[in-house]
């Protein structure tokens, strides 16, 4: 067709002026002290925050399972109706993904407050007041409130390219309901379910807004601690390039493991 | 003969619209039957009734005297070969076929020894470990119909499984499904609306149209002796037209009176009659019985096909031999050839 | 029968799913219109916040911020993009795959981790200019490098920067699924490479071209994490919609989230109203 390689010359000076050349910055601050000597002391300082980012591991975790396993059915139902409706559900699914992730967040505050609507509905019938706001709870329900779509619609997309008649195929030769869904419906939905898991796990992983505004001081995540050396008390740009550093290291490897498991899943099926 | 599958006033709808209107239906044991209708006329529905994968509103579905209208799928001794095989794309050929054993808690020994002897009768040993996306059409339909057969099942549903695939493909698997058919010695309900696979491999054809049987018989009962103009018109090409039943053995169309075999219809009934096309012989003007112009002359391999114009109706004719265009020609039909059918209502 | 009883659970289950999504926006839209400032006791109705809302000029402001970063963003971000798809397009398959592992970027990656590299860009540049200015090596009408740069243009280069890669991958399959052959046929009918281009290539393109744009809009729109490190002391939407959180009780959210909700609605509507037209005229004429 057109050839025309220097079309692309802007994007591509863009491209290492602003893709490359910060990611190339952030390693080199990570292993620099303040005065430039290469230093590993910032990996190792990481050490002393073991714990927080064991806890964003394991929310992040906890969310995406939850995720997973609320979207499936919900997914499988989508594929199934018809056309049209599908359509619509759709939509529905995807509305409140387009408010701004900080005002649905806000949404929970109110209702998870301690004198919150919850509270007040359960004192109603007699039962709490539970403390609900500033536990890792919240911070889980919010990542799965906030990351649920991002879950539902990979399976769906996935889910309708199996045809009825593969699940009756199952059916046929003597599958049950259990059967056919270990069998045959959860191994071919493999490539959604990977796509969904890093859609929901990565925000998850690095959020900051949900465990501020959820979470209290209590529950700080990985990305409380990268903002607060770049733009909070801490200040400390070297410490929080090592920790980006090692936060894009956790997704990468994550990535690497869902897209792993699609690949071996959908051998030959493409 | 002993009835395998009944169908007893079967009815289905969807969103109100009725796809079967109280069908019943008797299928014997170890024959292979055809469903055969245009598209709509609801025998992939009535075939999937008889695999559990739809609901009758009302009606019972029996296998072998006991009722099985409420057995889900996975309990029924029925097996389906689905329209575009539905092979599971996870699994390669040898897992494709031995599913429905795993099922069972067969053990792995006899599970082997079945899928590669299924493997071999339908022609696909050593290719145990390819995967099913990789196989040419006519092949994984060999896999889905393996697949079925594995389990020995009573019954095996065919829901058009020959439409994917060419021409030359189609002939070698119709006599290929006709020998398998005969080897394991089983009931094959088959499901098309081609009629000349119809014809070809089938025991019983079943002649559907709108939800309705239209008529049941052997493919030499339903091509010479069809029961209305639709099957006639449908099983092969024919030329229908009306007449009148003068008296016994005489019969008036076109113009003219013609003796046929047919008898017990009242004094002057009005009917149709269906002459099919390689029955009309061609003879000089002066010789027929009715003379015509030919309209267009074609050139079909085996034979020539005519259209030929009188008195306002299109003849179809098929001759070994060619006349000429506008050539005026008389054309003979004996009486055996002529089949009287009752007037369709409407 | 079983059948149908399953498939009630099933609804039932998919209505509590999105009950669970709606729950919250629908009791922040109740809230709006809350006569005190409670965010739980429904005391009365009220339009107030509403109206403080547009008067509150750090949220107007803000919106316009948004809106304006918004267009410049999309509208540059496109232009490069598409150039980008078709040079990129004409290249080997190596220098493809590599290209387009460093585009993935800022997709795959975290948004806390685009922000925060292009934070640290914009710093070395900061602490490079301000070295260069102050040598005294250097003739002093050359020391005029920028050193207040965080702003409007360290904004607009983030956001420029995560829209890109969007149209490049929107853009991308659909020049590679284009038939050869239409080139070729404008070509033969007298076209000259450049009219094939405009005539054919183009018109070809966009729709791909436009939903790429439309991407780039909300994303840009909706962003808080990226802008939130390169913006300096600027408020866009999300960052002024972030700090009214962080003053726990403020009612004028409610009402702007009520706002957006109703404006994302309509939108969507009527998206799906002319498409759905469009589509019923296409068929008709078949």
């Amino acid at each position: 067709m057109i050839r025309k390689k220097s079309l692309s010359a802007p994007y591509l000076i863009w491209m290492v002026l602003f893709i490359a050349a910060p990611l190339c910055i952030v390693v080199y601050y990570a292993l620099t002290d303040k005065s430039g000597q290469f230093t590993l002391e910032n990996l190792m300082t990481i050490g002393r925050y073991s714990s927080v980012f064991a806890r964003s591991l394991i929310l992040a975790a906890i969310a995406t399972v939850i995720c997973l396993v609320l979207s499936f059915p919900v997914g499988f139902y989508l594929s199934r109706l018809r056309a049209s409706k599908q359509k619509i559900m759709l939509m529905l699914v995807m509305l409140p993904m387009w408010m701004n992730f900080l005002l649905r967040t806000y949404a929970w505050m109110s209702l998870l407050e301690n004198n919150g609507i919850i509270n007040r509905l359960l004192g109603l019938v007699g039962i709490g007041p539970f403390e609900m706001i500033n536990t890792s709870g919240a911070v889980v329900l919010g990542m799965v409130y906030n990351f649920l779509p991002y879950m539902i619609l990979p399976l769906y997309t996935v889910m309708t390219k199996i045809d009825n008649s593969i699940i009756e195929a199952a059916q046929d030769l003597g599958a049950g309901t259990m059967r056919t869904f270990w069998k045959v419906l959860l191994p071919l939905s493999g490539p959604g379910i990977a796509t969904g898991i890093t859609m929901v796990f990565v925000p998850s992983v690095s959020t900051f807004i949900i465990s501020r505004m959820l979470g209290g001081g209590s529950n700080m995540l990985i990305g409380d601690l990268i903002e607060l050396q770049f733009l909070g008390n801490s200040y400390n740009y070297n410490l929080g390039s090592a920790m980006s550093l090692v936060l894009m290291v956790i997704v990468l490897l994550c990535m690497s493991f869902t897209n792993g498991f699609d690949d071996e899943d959908m051998e030959g099926v493409v | 003969m002993n009835e395998i599958v009944s169908l007893k006033n079967i009815v289905v709808g969807f969103d109100g619209e009725p796809v079967l209107n109280g069908l019943s239906l008797d299928i014997h044991d170890k024959e292979f039957v055809t469903f055969l209708g245009p598209s709509g006329c609801g025998k992939t529905t009535t075939l999937r009734v008889i695999g559990g994968f739809e609901q009758p509103k009302s009606g019972n579905v029996f296998f072998n005297g006991q009722d099985i209208t409420n057995l889900p799928p996975y309990k029924r001794q029925v097996n389906t070969v689905f329209q575009k095989y539905a092979l599971f794309p996870h699994l390669n050929v040898y897992e494709n076929v031995a599913f429905g054993l795993r099922l069972k808690k067969m053990d792995e020994k006899e599970v082997r020894s079945r899928v590669l002897e299924m493997l071999e009768v339908v022609g696909l040993k050593g290719f145990e470990r390819r995967s099913t996306t990789n196989l040419s059409g006519g092949q994984q339909q060999r896999v889905a119909i393996a697949r079925g057969l594995v389990n020995h099942p009573k019954v095996l549903l065919l829901d058009e499984p020959l439409g994917a695939l060419d021409l030359k493909l189609r002939k070698e698997m119709q006599l290929e499904l006709k020998r398998l058919q005969q080897a394991m010695d089983i009931t094959f309900i088959y499901v098309t609306h081609d009629q000349e696979e119809a014809l070809t491999m089938s025991d019983t054809v079943v002649v559907m149209k709108d939800g309705n049987i239209q008529q049941i018989g052997s493919p030499i009962d339903i091509y010479n002796e069809p029961e209305n103009a639709f099957v006639a018109s449908f099983i092969g090409e024919s030329n229908i037209i009306d007449a009148i039943m003068l008296r016994d053995f005489c019969v008036e169309f076109a113009g003219n009176e013609f003796t046929c075999v047919d008898k017990g219809f009242a004094h002057n009934e009005l009917v149709q009659v269906v002459v099919r096309p390689e029955d009309i012989q061609v003879v000089p003007a002066i010789q027929g019985q009715l003379t015509g112009v030919v309209k267009d002359v074609i050139f079909k391999g085996v034979h020539y096909e005519m259209h030929v114009e009188q008195a306002g109706y299109e003849w179809i004719i098929h001759s070994t031999q060619a006349s000429q265009k506008g050539e005026l020609i008389g054309m003979r039909i004996g009486p055996d050839e002529i089949h009287i059918m009752r007037r369709a209502e409407g | 029968m079983k059948s149908t009883h399953l498939r009630g659970l099933q609804k039932a289950y998919v209505c509590l799913i999105f009950s669970f999504l709606y729950i919250p926006i629908a009791v922040m839209i109740a809230f709006s219109f809350n006569e005190s400032k409670s965010r739980t006791v429904f005391t009365g109705f009220t339009l107030k916040w509403y109206k403080s809302l547009f008067q509150n000029s750090m949220i107007l402001d803000a919106l316009m911020l948004s809106l304006f970063v918004a267009i410049v963003a999309a509208t540059v971000a496109t232009l490069i993009g598409v150039m980008a798809s078709i040079g990129i397009n004409s290249m080997g398959k190596r220098m493809q795959s590599a290209i387009n592992t460093i585009s993935y970027m800022p997709v795959v990656n975290p948004e806390i981790i685009t922000g925060v590299s292009l934070m640290l860009l914009f710093v070395v540049y900061v602490n490079f200019a301000h070295w260069f200015n102050s040598q005294p090596a250097i003739p002093e009408f050359l020391q005029i490098l920028p050193e207040n740069i965080f702003g409007l243009g360290t904004l607009l280069i983030a956001h420029i920067t995560f829209c890109v890669p969007y149209v490049i991958f929107n853009v991308s399959p659909k020049l590679r699924q284009m038939d050869v052959r239409l080139y070729e046929a404008a070509l033969d009918l007298g076209c000259s490479p450049k009219q094939a281009f405009f005539k054919v290539i183009l018109p070809e393109l966009t729709p791909a071209i436009l939903s790429a744009f439309l991407i780039c809009l909300t994303y840009s729109i909706d962003d808080f994490m990226i802008s939130y490190f390169s913006s300096g002391t600027m408020q866009t939407l999300p960052i002024a919609i972030y700090s009214m959180t962080r003053k726990k009780v403020s009612p004028e959210i409610n009402a702007l989230s009520t706002i957006m909700f109703v404006v994302i609605l309509v939108i969507i509507l009527v998206s799906n109203y002319v498409e759905g037209r469009s589509y019923r005229r296409a068929r008709e004429k078949r």
